[in-house]
């Protein structure tokens, strides 16, 4: 496969998943605000401050915008395209990417990628979102599922499937993390959480209902909604197909199916570090992270995510350019090399005027190495 | 529907003088007129949404806001009955025969020049002759590999050649996707009438570039190579290449080491054999052509010279697609197959020959000149529809460099019905261009794209200029 190709369709699975996963943040944080009372000012800016900062976008929206507002923060994480990683830019670039490889997508998957873009491109998507933000939300979030399926239900299971499923988990597992960290602010710095209020019980809910966790939550914790249990559910369960564990598992599997090296070995540094944050995951307990402190674990294990995105590329599609310039030269000099053995043959007619000749006519001698 | 349609005193592909549906129509005009207006419409809006889904839409130079557009269509299919259609293809096939031998020749021993049927000057003056490339065996003796030549159709109903595009040219991506478009809308009508398949277009084309690939080489890795996504046809290279099951490369995903070509993989570097190339000679190879291209791929042509890589179409074809050129073809045809062109050229005047220059000079504002070695419909006078300025600029021009222009006749084109609005239906001006694959045989699939001028009394179909297109239906007899 393609170097190129590869790298379109990891950012293409990338960008699906992160417009859906800041629909999911925004559309939670907007009906938290609902149950919400007395809200004033610096209330308002404290609950939305932390959704900016979870795409790590904070210093872009204070250059745009002054205040961190309702409105302003919907308008940034949705609709505005200064922000890299708002849902319409994500939207597009998923859309870039797939074009780029569209030989490579099923004609169903494009349909309804390309659908998704020109319901944002056009006015339909914000008429959707003047008449009920959730409903809007409830389209992205159900075109990038439909996508998944389609995804699924449709693509040969091939080298580029592994290169979007990587892309896609990479994505969710940072996303979940962020998501955890949204509410870092209201916990000890180190050491477990004790008991909370139930405004607080309604935030941390929201969280789960963000990564729509809240049935499989309920299902084994019942409805006590309480910080440890959350995060180590978000964090370590090992059947949610949110979880960050589960995610990096995936990951490491779409790793090893791409290079075919077994569980255990490695051929690259992406397969090493993936391994090692399974491994990770998997022998790690919830206590273990609020005694380090859960933002500063989260940061780490963001790090840790980027340093695999990071591996992946180098491993696999980053492959040095050669130089241009230096290129040229090197494929000029072979070939002068070549036609000086030759017999030149001679140009039957003699020629009227030059336009385009090779070599050294043009003027400018070639060096000699 | 279609009640109230008026030729207006052209001719008419669908009715003839006296107003009466032609034969090869009468089967569709019947089913069409028992649709309702509002149905029509309804299916008409369901493909430009089709279309615009699908993504089937061109990019627009020089636009940041909405850099694409879907290629405005037009639901009334343009009918060809089979009989003229043979007769179509056999010119096209004897028109094509004779560009190749003519390359062959100009590019070896310059017969034709020897015999003094096309004078020397206007080859060797030639913008896209490749001097570099004389004596240069390309492989398996094909020059133009695809071709769209351009065919229209006067007053009388008479088909002309009006021009021929050896290079790359596009457009075949549409005659699929309206066929497959129509099919959706108006699967009855297919059954009943009886309509030629195209589907099997990028078959033909594979398996044309499979024949080409270079000796030895058992099972050839091919590929498209693509300026990128912002080129006006990456629809169509896509499109392609996907129904081709082919790779599609940009130029930094390939490399040549040892004059072979490689391309970036997953996997390190893995050899290319064939490059289905839509990027222009000169962007192909900054080491030989233009040196500031990025788009292309340093040593390709050391690769191809050395007969490691194929290309389709061949370096050095441009000459054949000059105006100038064309001029000549029939000659080309008479000399290389003496034989009699079976579709003729539109009357040309060169403005090198002093005779011509002096008739285009004094016509200027009857005659349509068109500079040698443009397209897309730039660089062109309408004489009767220009203003002072713009035919007194073409005068200078002529005069300073005659070599690069012909005139010809302004061509009343053939109308066809066309939807406007509602349920008004009026005759626009179009034209043909089939798609000619050579390969181990000529082959060319039944139809192809007809264009239609959409702006009302307009002559230019280019969609660059407001054009649109229909979906082309050869019918297996005559009615």
């Amino acid at each position: 496969m393609l170097s190129r190709v590869a790298n379109c369709l990891y950012w293409m699975s990338r960008y699906v998943e992160r417009a859906e996963n800041i629909a999911r943040i925004v559309d939670v944080n907007l009906q938290l605000l609902l149950d919400l009372r007395n809200l004033d000012e610096k209330r308002l800016e404290e609950h939305w401050l932390p959704i900016v900062q979870t795409t790590g976008d904070e210093e872009l929206f204070f250059q745009l915008h002054k205040q961190a507002r309702g409105k302003l923060v919907t308008e940034f994480l949705v609709f505005q395209m200064e922000n890299p990683n708002s849902i319409i830019t994500s939207i597009c670039q998923a859309r870039e990417n797939a074009r780029m490889v569209r030989d490579q997508i099923t004609l169903e998957y494009w349909e309804e990628l390309n659908r998704l873009y020109w319901f944002m491109r056009t006015s339909q998507g914000r008429q959707a979102w003047k008449e009920s933000p959730t409903d809007f939300f409830q389209q992205i979030k159900g075109s990038s599922l439909l996508l998944m399926g389609l995804s699924r239900a449709t693509s040969i299971r091939n080298e580029g499937w592994y290169f979007s499923e990587a892309g896609k988990f990479l994505e969710r597992a940072d996303k979940t993390s962020r998501i955890l960290d949204v509410r870092y602010m209201t916990l000890p710095e180190k050491g477990v959480p004790g008991a909370i209020t139930q405004a607080e019980a309604l935030e941390w809910s929201a969280i789960l209902r963000s990564c729509s966790g809240w049935d499989a939550y309920k299902s084994i914790h019942g409805a006590e909604v309480h910080p440890k249990l959350v995060v180590e559910f978000l964090l370590f369960n090992a059947d949610f197909p949110r979880s960050v564990r589960f995610c990096v598992n995936e990951l490491n599997v779409a790793l090893r199916r791409i290079s075919g090296v077994p569980e255990g070995k490695f051929c690259n540094d992406a397969e090493k570090l993936a391994g090692r944050l399974v491994a990770e995951m998997q022998f790690s307990t919830i206590d273990e992270v609020f005694d380090q402190g859960l933002h500063g674990y989260l940061d780490q294990l963001q790090f840790k995510l980027n340093a695999i995105g990071g591996a992946l590329f180098n491993a696999y599609i980053f492959q040095p350019f050669t130089n241009l310039e230096e290129e040229i030269m090197v494929q000029q000099e072979e070939q002068q090399q070549q036609q000086s053995g030759e017999s030149r043959t001679p140009i039957l007619c003699a020629s009227a005027r030059h336009d385009v000749h090779a070599g050294p006519d043009d003027g400018a001698p070639l060096p000699i190495r | 529907m279609l009640e109230h349609y008026d030729p207006a005193g052209f001719f008419d592909e669908m009715l003839d003088e006296r107003a009466a549906t032609r034969p090869h129509y009468r089967k569709f005009h019947q089913l069409f007129s028992a649709m309702t207006p509002e149905e029509f419409n309804s299916k008409r809006q369901s493909v430009d949404l089709a279309f615009l889904r699908q993504g089937v839409t061109f990019n627009v130079y020089g636009d940041s806001a909405g850099t694409e557009k879907i290629f405005p269509f037009d639901v009334l299919p343009r009918i060809i009955s089979g009989s003229e259609w043979e007769l179509l293809e056999r010119g096209l096939v004897q028109r094509i025969t004779a560009l190749n031998l003519f390359l062959h020749d100009i590019y070896h021993e310059q017969k034709i020049i020897k015999d003094g049927v096309i004078p020397p000057f206007y080859i060797l003056s030639g913008k896209h002759f490749r001097r570099e490339f004389v004596n240069f065996n390309v492989p398996k003796d094909i020059y133009i590999h695809v071709c769209g030549t351009d065919l229209i159709r006067g007053k009388d109903g008479g088909w002309m050649v009006l021009e021929d595009n050896g290079r790359c040219p596009s457009g075949v991506s549409y005659v699929l996707e309206n066929r497959r478009a129509m099919k959706r809308t108006f699967p009855q009508m297919f059954e009943q009438i009886g309509v030629r398949p195209v589907e099997h277009y990028p078959q033909e084309l594979v398996k044309m570039l499979q024949h080409i690939a270079p000796a030895g080489v058992a099972d050839p890795t091919i590929a498209l190579l693509t300026p990128g996504a912002h080129n006006s046809a990456y629809f169509e290279h896509t499109y392609l290449a996907r129904q081709m099951g082919i790779e599609i490369v940009e130029g930094r995903d390939l490399e040549v080491r040892d004059a072979h070509v490689f391309m970036r993989t997953t996997k390190g570097l893995r050899p290319v054999h064939v490059i289905y190339r839509r990027i222009d000679d000169d962007f192909l190879d900054p080491t030989v052509f233009r040196r500031d291209s990025l788009l292309g791929v340093p040593g390709l042509v050391h690769a191809y010279r050395a007969g490691n890589v194929s290309l389709a179409n061949s370096i050095g074809t441009g000459i054949a697609d000059d105006k100038v050129m064309y001029y000549f073809v029939p000659r080309m045809i008479k000399y290389y197959l003496d034989q009699e062109p079976l579709i003729p050229n539109v009357p040309t005047y060169l403005a090198s020959e002093e005779a011509d220059k002096k008739y285009i000079l004094e016509n200027l504002s009857q005659l349509v000149v068109k500079s040698a070695n443009e397209s897309g419909g730039y660089g062109m006078l309408m004489g009767p529809k220009a203003t002072k300025e713009e035919i007194e600029s073409f005068r200078g021009a002529i005069e300073k460099d005659p070599r690069n222009y012909i005139a010809q006749p302004m061509i009343s084109l053939s109308r066809h019905p066309t939807h406007i609005e509602d349920d008004v239906f009026e005759g626009r001006h179009i034209d043909l261009r089939p798609y000619i694959i050579c390969g181990e045989k000529t082959t060319i699939v039944p139809g192809g794209l007809t264009r239609v001028a959409l702006r009302k009394g307009s002559l230019v179909v280019n969609s660059s200029q407001g054009g649109g297109s229909k979906d082309t239906w050869v019918l297996y007899g005559d009615e």
